[in-house]
């Protein structure tokens, strides 16, 4: 496989190259190749987890976006004994930036819906990029009803720059197909997972992400708007903005899990392997199983009166403001 | 220094300058119009129908009911929860904003009567922070909201805004979730919502509150929209067509039920709700 290295993994490249063609010269015969594969190895995970623990909000930003990060459907083959994708809004169209299905997750039913980013140009372009337009929230909604007419658990998988901005979308209705995935999904009477595996791109990530519970793997991000476009808003006026204003505003938006988790407003973050999910998706997607099932283990014999009133406590507590003092 | 060297200074003066207060360019048809006219039009341009952007409390007025507006939660003030900082931090310009604009944050809410009806409103300003929504405005609102689902009167909720705002990050955008939940709860208590759009609402207000009003009514040539056109035009590099997002474009792609004129709105409001009771 080729891989994709950021600059800061450069260094890392260097180690798996030497032991992936140590590996392909002793083909297991030769012990002292072993032992200095066994070496390399070791020295390759304290790199990399010198490198990881260290990433600035910038460079996490570039990891959530990582060519060879998993995508939904990667996940969803991961995590699930069985899957049927489920296509359009009944309306105007089917939107592959958004793809949705009947699923089950070790002998659980629900439905399964996410943002889905393409991998190589062709497929890309055909994702979109991960930029939904309406129909694809259109389409999430239909399924979303479909799961409370069904009694089915929602998982949501967020991976979005943004909802698309374009002429199409607008006279379609972006917004109104955001406002009302955030409305439905707030008063859906089965329980709601969501899990930002890669980029929360403000309200288009949102639309998925109105949950009983809200994670976010390790290394992933959610903001209210790109460091690239908060940017452009701050400093473009100076001129030429870049690399390092990119990384200032990535900084001051605080859009990093560990960040989140801190303000409470997701509730847990989900480990990445060694290296992160791109290294080792299967471990990755165990570990996103692992937190869906016990999830569900937790909400299934919620009353939904409950589950309901639980979820709006939950979204109604998020802000933070004083009173005037007199 | 040679004389062809020296160049003439940019005298911006001598552009058509307005004397500050007497006249008033248009927004929209760029003409030059006097001020006292235009205000004793509700602030619509008397040549072509443009509608200026008015401050909440002028809004209130043409709204409310002289003498019956209590104002609900004033008191909620903004923090500077990420502590932000570009050029200038977030404090100093919520300082300069509360200053420029006499207000304490972007939206006013309330409860009052329209024509004797009772009903819970909040008017967002574009005057603070371009109405951007943070904390303080999701908490606004929301609360507003649920004051209406409790007493079992009709909300009203006049956006203008450019979306979320940016300098309380996660913070602003949650508040779309949270307002938006606390609107599903109005609706399943059988209650009216009208959603008014003015010049401009986008982004993160558009995409919660704005567009889920049972009547959507703008006034007229307003902005409204998910993106704005100029992220739009840099996306697809095209021209964007000159009605693109206006009141008009929207009402003629189905995505809103009405253009109402100012002079009209208070009118339109209580005969709907007269209607929906």
């Amino acid at each position: 496989m080729i891989r994709y290295y950021l600059d800061f993994e450069k260094p890392i490249q260097e180690l798996e190259l030497k032991i992936e063609e140590l590996r392909r010269l002793s083909n297991g015969s030769d012990k002292k190749a072993e032992e200095e594969l066994g070496r390399l190895e070791q020295q390759a995970e304290t790199l990399r987890n010198e490198i990881f623990s260290k990433l600035t909000p910038w460079q996490k930003t570039q990891i959530a976006r990582h060519p060879d990060r998993p995508f939904t459907m990667d996940y969803i083959n991961m995590i699930t004994d069985d899957f049927i994708e489920l296509h359009g809004d009944r309306r105007f169209a089917d939107d592959p930036a958004i793809v949705g299905g009947l699923g089950s997750i070790d002998g659980i039913n629900m439905v399964i819906i996410g943002h889905q980013k393409g991998r190589g140009t062709k497929e890309r372009i055909r994702r979109n990029f991960g930029q939904p337009h309406p129909e694809g929230y259109r389409k999430a909604l239909r399924l979303m009803e479909m799961a409370e007419r069904f009694r089915k658990p929602v998982l949501t998988l967020v991976d979005t720059p943004g909802a698309f901005p374009g002429i199409g979308a607008e006279e379609r209705g972006q917004a109104e197909a955001i406002a009302t995935c955030l409305m439905v999904m707030s008063r859906l009477k089965v329980p709601v997972i969501s899990v930002v595996i890669g980029e929360g791109g403000s309200g288009g990530a949102l639309a998925l992400s109105v949950a009983d519970r809200l994670y976010m793997l390790e290394h992933s991000i959610y903001s209210v708007i790109s460091p690239e476009g908060c940017a452009a808003i701050l400093w473009k006026k100076n001129g030429e903005i870049g690399q390092e204003e990119y990384a200032r505003a990535a900084d001051a938006l605080k859009l990093t899990a560990q960040d989140l988790l801190k303000f409470k407003i997701i509730d847990g973050i989900i480990q990445e392997p060694s290296g992160g999910a791109h290294r080792d998706p299967e471990a990755a997607a165990m570990n996103i199983k692992e937190t869906i099932l016990s999830t569900i283990e937790e909400l299934k014999d919620a009353e939904i009166e409950k589950l309901l009133e639980e979820r709006y406590k939950k979204l109604r507590r998020i802000g933070k403001f004083t009173r005037q003092s007199e | 220094m040679a004389w062809f060297k020296k160049t003439k200074p940019k005298d911006t003066n001598k552009r058509v300058k307005i004397p500050e207060g007497l006249w008033v360019k248009c927004n929209s048809c760029k003409e030059i119009v006097y001020r006292k006219e235009v205000e004793r039009n509700l602030q619509v341009c008397p040549k072509c129908n443009y509608h200026f952007r008015i401050s909440a409390k002028e809004r209130l007025t043409l709204l409310i009911d002289g003498g019956t507006f209590q104002e609900l939660a004033g008191d909620i003030l903004p923090t500077d929860p990420l502590k932000f900082k570009d050029s200038k931090s977030y404090k100093d310009r919520l300082e300069e904003n509360r200053k420029k604009s006499g207000l304490t944050e972007a939206v006013i809410t309330g409860e009052g009567r329209l024509n004797g009806i009772p009903v819970v409103i909040a008017i967002m300003d574009f005057h603070f922070m371009g109405g951007s929504m943070g904390s303080v405005v999701g908490e606004k609102v929301t609360r507003a909201t649920e004051e209406a689902t409790q007493k079992g009167v009709p909300l009203i909720i006049v956006s203008s805004s450019g979306g979320a705002r940016m300098q309380e990050g996660m913070f602003s955008l949650m508040q779309m979730a949270k307002v938006s939940a606390a609107i599903a709860r109005h609706k399943e208590a059988g209650l009216p919502y009208i959603s008014v759009l003015t010049d401009p609402t986008f982004g993160g207000v558009s995409a919660s509150f704005a567009m889920l009003g049972d009547i959507i009514i703008a006034e007229p040539k307003s902005l409204i929209g998910f993106a704005g056109p100029r992220v739009i035009e840099q996306t697809i590099k095209q021209q964007l067509p000159e009605d693109f997002q206006r009141a008009e474009f929207l009402l003629d792609h189905g995505l809103i039920d009405m253009v109402v004129e100012r002079k009209n709105m208070k009118e339109t409001v209580y005969r709907l709700l007269t209607l929906l009771k």
